[in-house]
């Protein structure tokens, strides 16, 4: 119960509301026609016993009455249904519009989130609570409130109209009732051990059938297909055990509510009947208990299933809200400029880390003249993303400064700071949609032409057009229908477009085809002319030309220099250099 | 649906007894409007407490009836379609097991995943529902259709026209709604891919400033979605409304028409509550079959997703017992061609070479210039479309696939582990190992070292994928686990890309250092880890367009050369 008192804090509670202000008109709609429809609804039987009272026998029926009470179902059912209608439709509008506003207001945070938030948190889980979370909260919250209400209503006016007829009788609903709550309450509290036991095993099973398919050709590659069978076999049995009782248990609820509410309606037969004999209440009334005592219970079952779905639509929007309320990266300055570059970017006493326990940059010092080759160099996975972070502000540096054309980067846009640099990394990211909006990204006004000639200078003219479509060919998510080379040919044609004074080039051509390299390498040494290049490198060519070599080694700079002075100083350089000659070896 | 059947067999008799104690359960439902009839018309007629009290007596009886055929259906049910789904799992989850690479690589493995869990879930849910309640809501529709004809023919006329009016509204508009909310679906999956994507290049989209223009689209595509839900929504909140019209209808039908049989003496006024009691039970059922009916055609959905794999052919036979040695290369290829499944053109063509026993053979060439699918024709994940393999002196095809596990160990390109521990990783290898035997693997691979640091060394946890390991350190134990099982030929598949070229150059150095000599294939992209192999096959789309070695390589093979260059331009390598 704790929990359920933390889903509904009064502070949640009133965030939730703002949420829905907008469509305050729909929300006072939908209530208006949930009560009106309950209302009309809860008339019929009460119709329908005024017509069998009327029929009394052989000769004795009043057809005035009949037919009134044939048109007053009439009129009453016309305006259940539209007020239905109209309730469902507003219900629509509030849910999926309130569900686009969350959806929206995420996104624009999406963008201004700091990297050091995105990097640390895997993209899936964010998806889930802009798409999966948004929905469960949209569908439980505002489809249970209405449900809730109406719930309500309908016992309250039960109740009422009810008691209006015959208190004994009323009294025998009121007090029976209960036990089918307490009947489902009881089965609810036993399942939800079974289920919990059933998701954990489901999990486990997931993970294993994960691993065994993802690492399928290894498992036939040793021949381990029997023993992966039997831990899938193990699993497999626990599971169905586990899901049998779960799926047993829970559906026990209906049989046994359904089993209360017969009870309850044979007792209100009985009473309404030795009633009736009296001359207490009329046939038509018993007939009115009697479908009342049928349709009282049913909002009980739904109101105690709505809490549990409220319970769960708070837990989403939490998790939404957790998202929306981290902090922005930190604004640009009130007064920033835009940057005028002319290549030079210096570091004067840089210090970084992601983590204040594992300092990663310390007192780091660089200045690059305009037009200068600066070669990253060191083992895989050795930090060398962190000085591309730096350098275009993905993060702030610690301590020290970074400059560009003389300005601190913190004093100028992000926007502008961006743009001055061109950056083609291995990570070769391209977005749905045709390959001229591809090349285009970073300006979109360009013509044709512009995009043509940049997709020339990339050495990507001729294979788009060989495609299909040739540059209107739609690049599905992630790539898929283009190779590798091909993707980082598109990136550097989307680079050519603008080609700013300074470039940021990720070498890495591990999965590239000989050819394909040779043309990068053009590409790449066209962009290079004239403008101040950091280079993440991996060939020797580049690194003995460079102007500073930068080596890096468990997120370090360890050393910096030019190829002869890195290599008279017999250092980690000289280690790495040597080994890849190690005629010895 | 042939193979439903086929794992419901077991449990036939429990599958055909749900339904059936369903069945039971909704006949004891329908008569609860005919014992209340009774109750008005001769109890309350005659003032007889005593009959009031039997037919109130029945009404618990019937309950509790109904109650106990419908525990035992409900767990039959669970039974049947739990026990069904497990079994149509494990089928699942070992015919995967066997299908070959070719049929992986058609189908992939993602889909595979959805397929063995959420589907498999669907089609469980599907079948329990429809032991449930499939026979039920007819059965209860056609029930109270016939028992208001027992009370009364003229009123139940009336039921003949509303059933079928209902039965239209109902799967009417549910078979216009559904194309329509698969273009919800569509939509959805549009505004899911544009949140992907905008995670996965968020350092491109702030490179180029693009944050707001992102966003536009992100909410152009929702716009278009949330249009269309409401659409969708607009209809099918259509079917509340016009089934209780429709039911009301007939209600005022019944009640007019009961009027005058009233009247003529021909029906009771109890009767017309039965009557009236009957048309509300229809609606409820057909709402519950209305339900059923979308639950059931998203389970066959599953099932035929299910058994497109469960049908898919394993291609591959092995031979019981390996045949007897016929040459003695440890590996040689004559004239071998290879054309994936589906795939117009051949992969491999017209390969020719023999390694000995103890040879280090090095595979270089361009993406997809055929490297990996030469390796992978030893070990038989693929069988070569044209000519001969030859492993260790037998045709690839008369090995025994446990024998031909034992002689070829392949570390490939991605670095694969399984949840446990290093320990047990290593034991794929061969699971009688002892530690000194594992010890020895980790130092050839040069992983001992970080092994050693590792708090709980060999039993230290490896989670699921290996994913607290770094890329090099994955690479380096899957080559241990490789050199554990001691195998005649080692095939390295590109797999020490992640290793940096002090670490790759040890690594090679010590696999030549391996006591029992296993004839070992490099791939590679890099010349710098072939130049000591003692023969090179280079491959240019598929084709064999240099064999020899480094030197000899230089001097004939324009590829080769253009590689070397490539890595080592302007001749500066330092020799």
């Amino acid at each position: 119960m704790s929990n359920r008192k933390q889903s509904f804090q009064p502070v949640l509670v009133r965030r939730v509301l703002r949420l829905v202000r907008p469509y305050w008109f729909f929300v006072a709609a939908s209530l208006v026609c949930a009560a009106v429809s309950v209302a009309a609804q809860l008339l019929v039987p009460i119709l329908c016993g005024d017509a069998i009272d009327a029929m009394i026998g052989l000769h004795r029926v009043d057809f005035a009455i009949v037919a009134r009470v044939a048109l007053a179902i009439a009129v009453s059912t016309a305006i259940t249904a539209a007020a239905q209608w109209v309730l469902a439709a507003c219900n629509n509008r509030i849910a999926f519009r309130v569900s686009q506003d969350l959806r929206r207001k995420a996104m624009e945070k999406l963008q201004h989130l700091p990297l050091s938030y995105l990097d640390a948190h895997p993209s899936g889980d964010l998806v889930s609570r802009m798409i999966a979370d948004v929905d469960t909260f949209s569908d439980g919250l505002l489809l249970g409130f209405t449900q809730f209400f109406s719930g309500v209503l309908t016992i309250a006016g039960t109740l009422i109209l009810m008691a209006v007829l015959h208190l004994g009788v009323t009294a025998v609903v009121v007090l029976l009732t209960p036990l089918s709550l307490f009947a489902a309450g009881f089965i609810t509290r036993r399942t939800y051990r079974y289920f919990r036991d059933q998701t954990a095993i489901r999990g486990q099973q997931t993970a294993l059938v994960e691993e065994q398919i993802q690492g399928q050709r290894v498992v036939q590659a040793f021949g381990h297909e029997a023993e992966s069978l039997r831990a899938f076999d193990d699993v497999n049995d626990r599971l169905r055990d586990a899901s049998i009782k779960a799926v047993f248990f829970s559906s026990l609820t209906n049989p046994v509510t359904r089993f209360v509410n017969s009870v309850v309606y044979a007792a209100v037969g009985l009473t309404g009947a030795l009633l009736a004999m009296g001359g207490g209440i009329t046939v038509g009334q018993l007939s009115v208990f009697l479908s009342y005592a049928n349709q009282y219970a049913k909002p009980f079952n739904e109101i105690s299933g709505v809490v549990t779905e409220l319970q769960n639509a708070m837990a989403c929007i939490q998790r939404v809200f957790d998202l929306l309320d981290e902090p922005d990266q930190a604004p640009d300055a009130p007064d920033a400029a835009e940057l005028q570059p002319d290549g030079r970017v210096s570091l004067s006493h840089v210090a970084f880390s992601y983590t204040p326990e594992r300092p990663l940059i310390e007192n780091f010092n660089l200045d690059v003249a305009p037009g200068q080759r600066i070669a990253i160099v060191g083992p895989t996975g050795c930090g060398k993303t962190t000085l591309i972070n730096l350098l275009l502000r993905f993060y702030d540096v610690d301590a020290g400064s970074i400059a560009a054309a003389g300005r601190d980067i913190r004093t100028v846009t992000r926007a502008s700071l961006r743009r001055s640099y061109g950056m083609v990394l291995q990570d070769t990211w391209l977005r749905t949609g045709t390959i001229r909006e591809n090349i285009a990204y970073g300006k979109p006004s360009a013509s044709d032409e512009e995009i043509v000639a940049a997709a020339r200078a990339a050495h990507a003219h001729s294979f788009i057009r060989r495609l299909p479509q040739g540059y209107d060919t739609v690049i599905a998510e992630d790539g898929g229908n283009l190779s590798q080379g091909q993707k980082q040919l598109l990136c550097i044609a989307r680079v050519m477009l603008c080609l700013p004074p300074m470039l940021i080039l990720d070498e890495a051509t591990s999965s590239i085809d000989t050819r394909t390299e040779v043309k990068i390498q053009k590409a790449f040494a066209t962009m290079m002319e004239g403008r101040t290049s950091f280079i993440v490198a991996h060939r020797l060519s580049t690194i003995r030309e460079a102007d500073v070599i930068l080596v890096m080694r468990d997120g370090k700079i360890v050393e910096q220099g030019n190829h002869q002075s890195l290599l008279q100083k017999g250092g980690f350089y000289a280690t790495l250099y040597n080994s890849q000659f190690d005629t010895a070896g | 649906m042939h193979d439903l059947l086929r794992h419901l067999k077991g449990y036939r008799l429990v599958s055909v007894l749900a339904p059936l104690f369903k069945m039971l359960e909704a006949l004891f439902d329908l008569f609860v409007p005919l014992v209340v009839a009774d109750l008005i018309d001769t109890g309350i007629r005659n003032q007889d407490t005593g009959y009031i009290l039997s037919r109130c007596g029945i009404l618990v009886m019937l309950a509790l009836v109904g109650l106990g055929c419908s525990v035992v259906a409900q767990y039959f049910a669970a039974r049947a379609s739990v026990s069904c789904a497990s079994s149509l799992r494990r089928a699942l989850f070992a015919h995967i097991q066997s299908l070959g690479f070719s049929e992986v690589d058609t189908i992939g493995g993602s889909t595979l995943i959805t397929r063995m869990t959420s589907d498999i879930n669907q089609v469980q849910n599907g079948i329990n529902m429809f032991l449930r309640l499939f026979l039920r809501s007819p059965f209860i529709v056609f029930g109270a259709a016939i028992m208001a004809f027992s009370l009364n023919r003229t009123v139940a006329t009336v039921f003949l026209l509303a059933i079928p009016v209902l039965f239209v509204i109902v799967f009417g508009l549910m078979a216009i709604t559904a194309p329509l909310y698969r273009r919800v679906q569509t939509g959805l999956d549009r505004v899911l891919g544009a949140t992907r994507e905008n995670l996965s290049g968020v350092r491109v989209v702030r490179a180029f400033a693009r944050e707001q223009e992102e966003t536009a689209r992100f909410e152009a595509f929702h716009h278009a979605l949330t249009r269309m839900q409401l659409f969708v929504g607009r209809i099918s909140a259509l079917m509340n409304p016009l089934t209780y019209v429709v039911v009301n209808l007939a209600i005022i039908a019944i009640l007019t028409l009961g009027a005058r049989q009233v009247e003529g003496g021909m029906l009771l006024s109890g009767d017309v509550v039965a009557l009236v009691n009957y048309m509300s039970q229809i609606l409820v059922e057909l709402v519950k079959l209305a339900n059923t009916v979308i639950l059931i055609s998203r389970a066959l959905a599953s099932l035929s997703r299910v058994t497109t794999v469960l049908h898919t052919p394993v291609s591959m036979a092995y031979p019981a017992e390996t045949g007897p040695e016929t040459a003695d290369a440890a590996v040689a290829f004559d004239q071998v061609g290879l054309t994936y499944a589906g795939a117009g053109d051949e992969s491999l063509s017209g390969i020719t070479f023999a390694a000995r026993p103890g040879e280090t053979v090095g595979v270089i060439g361009g993406t997809g210039s055929g490297k990996s699918s030469l390796v992978h024709l030893i070990p038989r994940f693929y069988d070569a479309t044209a000519g001969h393999v030859t492993l260790l002196g037998r045709p690839i095809d008369q090995w025994s696939r446990e024998d031909l596990h034992r002689a070829v160990a392949i570390v490939l390109q991605k670095a694969q582990l399984f949840s446990g521990t290093i320990r047990s990783n290593l034991l794929w290898g061969n699971a009688d190992a002892d530690d000194a035997t594992l010890w020895a693997a980790l130092e050839a691979a040069q992983a001992a070292e970080f092994v050693r640091q590792k708090p709980l060394g060999l039993d230290e946890p490896v989670e699921q994928g290996g994913r607290n390991f770094s890329g090099g350190q994955r690479q380096r134990l899957t080559i241990a686990r490789a050199l554990v099982g001691q195998p005649q030929v080692l095939i390295l598949d590109d797999s020490a890309s992640a290793l940096d070229f002090a670490t790759d150059a040890a690594l090679r150095k010590s696999l030549r250092a391996l006591p029992w000599k296993p004839t070992v294939f490099i791939v590679s992209q890099r010349t710098s880890s072939l130049r000591h192999a003692d023969q090179i096959l280079v491959l240019d789309d598929g084709r064999l367009v240099g064999h020899g070695t480094h030197q000899g390589l230089l001097e004939t093979c324009p590829v080769y050369r253009e590689i070397y260059e490539s890595q080592f331009e302007k001749g500066g390598a330092a020799q």
